[in-house]
């Protein structure tokens, strides 16, 4: 494959991930964790490079799942003691994240790792890191990671998919029906993580939460069902990766920078002319509600 | 046969440090409807919640059955507030009440016909059939509280708790509530309704439980619901009262 070919490649499994896993952050009113998570993932990363001196993609996951779950169970905790959930949020997040900053600036040397990395990632680069799959060949080693992350998401995403439903519409319903809701909680938790972690060195962190937030938050304005909002998510994940790409291209620019600013195009774009609860669309039909 | 499906002995729960309800005590008997009846702020929801283990308890212990609440789960159906849920949410009518199945469907399936058929046939029965792929935000408040009761209609429990299933819906919807709260005590079930309004009272519940905070007056409707109890409830203003008996609009709790 060529060198753009996988570039392209790699940005639509970020996109498709993403924009999955997304649905549900915007579903549980989450979306700000999205952010949280994205920026938290630096610490798990440097920690595990600490530990492992290796950057490779196992230790990684494991360090951005505990990173992630780190987070959410920091949030919860601190929102347990009467500080108000978006500012523990932003306590918890900042201070995490800030710890990462200082570990690599300290600790870790001169380990392919930096802020600047962290995020606008290299997806420039990725092409060139390769690993061989048997069977398959040699492929951009930040690509195979990202198929599996994508494997394991829709895995988990299919296999619990009414219990992921029901714990984001109704989770008293939920509890009382013997659903371990704070289980599911942390679940999802790790899912994001793991697909930030993935993402995060191919894209950075500013990418990962326009892929996670945006393309779900206009799939939300083109449909009222779940099935088709998580396939508009994913397609729009994808065609902001291709789009941000040409993007890229024409204008000879950052590429995750472009993917960024695509899914915020399609976004406008479903914003005003989205046939369900778009804005031309509300004028259009201004009796129904 | 058991004397008593529910028995409450020494309930306290709080929030944030501050006491919601206290040392709640008292024992349902099978086949009845309870009206909780309370002014804002007197814990009923938190009663409920806290039967339900949805809110920890601080003292007490709640029965069903004899048992404790996990073991008979399945058995216990609960309808929260209706504006306690995202009415947005990507989901049909038939999607809600087929959540009332989830418990027994089980974990990692999905449902089947079988499963659909009944949660169509209590929208049926809620008169909502024709809206079962209506998507939920389209529906209106009455509409919407009636998929709620569909949905507990679907569980098939013994045990309802609703929480202000009639607050905020038209006529028509609460008709049709009454009629099947009173067709589930004809088949022997025991629902308990947290409610608002006071004129109504006598009229659609056989048993009452006053509480403010703490347990004012629990007993049948004719023996205590009276004007004295309601007082007492109240904080003794009966012209606050009066007003209450004239609101039209609830608020929302």
């Amino acid at each position: 494959m060529t060198y753009s070919a996988w570039i392209i490649l790699t940005a639509s499994l970020v996109g498709l991930s993403c924009g999955l896993i997304g649905v549900f952050l915007i579903l549980r009113k989450m979306a700000m964790m999205a952010d949280a998570i994205s920026h938290t993932v630096l610490l798990g990363i440097v920690l595990a490079y600490i530990i492992t001196r290796e950057t490779s993609g196992v230790y990684m996951v494991i360090g951005g799942i505990f990173a992630g779950l780190l987070t959410a169970y920091l949030v919860q905790w601190l929102h347990s003691l009467e500080v108000q959930h978006d500012a523990s949020m932003g306590i918890v997040f900042t201070t995490l994240f800030a710890i990462g900053v200082i570990l690599i600036a300290t600790s870790t040397g001169n380990a392919h790792l930096d802020v600047q990395h962290a995020l606008m990632g290299e997806i420039t680069f990725i092409p060139f890191n390769t690993v061989t799959i048997p069977g398959i060949g040699e492929m951009p080693k930040a690509t195979f990671l990202l198929l599996i992350i994508f494997s394991v998401v829709s895995l988990f995403l299919l296999l619990f998919y009414k219990e992921w439903k029901i714990t984001s519409f109704d989770p008293a319903l939920a509890a009382s029906l013997g659903i371990p809701v704070a289980f599911f909680h942390y679940l999802f938790m790790s899912l994001v993580s793991v697909t930030t972690v993935a993402a995060f060195d191919a894209v950075g962190a500013i990418m990962v939460v326009a892929m996670l937030i945006t393309p779900p938050a206009s799939a939300y304005l083109w449909t009222d069902r779940l099935s088709i909002m998580l396939l508009l998510s994913g397609t729009f994940g994808v065609l902001s990766a291709v789009l941000g790409y040409a993007l890229a291209v024409w204008i000879d620019t950052s590429i995750s920078g472009s993917m960024a600013f695509a899914t915020g195009l399609i976004f406008i774009a479903s914003f005003l002319f989205a046939p369900k609860h778009g804005l031309i669309a509300k004028y259009v039909r201004p009796t129904s509600n | 046969m058991q004397d008593y499906v529910i028995e409450v002995e020494n309930l306290s729960a709080s929030y944030r440090k501050t006491p919601v309800i206290e040392q709640i005590a008292f024992k349902v008997k099978p086949g009845t409807l309870t009206g909780i009846i309370g002014p804002n702020g007197a814990g009923k929801s938190t009663l409920i919640k806290t039967m339900l283990q949805l809110h920890p308890s601080l003292t007490g212990e709640v029965t069903f059955f004899g048992k404790h609440y996990k073991s008979v789960k399945k058995r216990i159906g609960y309808v929260p507030q209706r504006g306690s849920v995202d009415w947005d949410f990507p989901t049909t009518a038939l999607d809600v009440v087929l959540m009332g199945l989830y418990g027994k469907i089980g974990l990692m399936k999905w449902p089947r016909k079988e499963h659909k058929r009944r949660a169509y046939e209590a929208l049926e029965k809620m008169g909502m059939a024709t809206y079962a792929s209506r998507q939920i935000s389209q529906l209106s408040g009455g509409q919407q509280q009636r998929v709620f009761l569909a949905r507990a209609l679907a569980q098939d429990a013994d045990i309802y708790f609703m929480d202000e299933p009639l607050a905020g819906v038209d006529a028509a919807t609460e008709r049709a509530i009454m009629k099947i709260l009173k067709e589930l005590k004809e088949q022997r079930k025991t629902v308990m309704i947290v409610h608002h309004d006071l004129q109504t009272v006598a009229e659609y519940f056989d048993w009452v439980l006053l509480i403010n905070r703490t347990v004012i007056a629990h007993g049948p409707t004719d023996k205590a619901f009276t004007k004295e109890n309601i007082i007492k409830t109240y904080g003794g203003n009966l012209k606050w009262i009066k007003e209450v008996e004239r609101r039209v609009v609830h608020s929302v709790q």
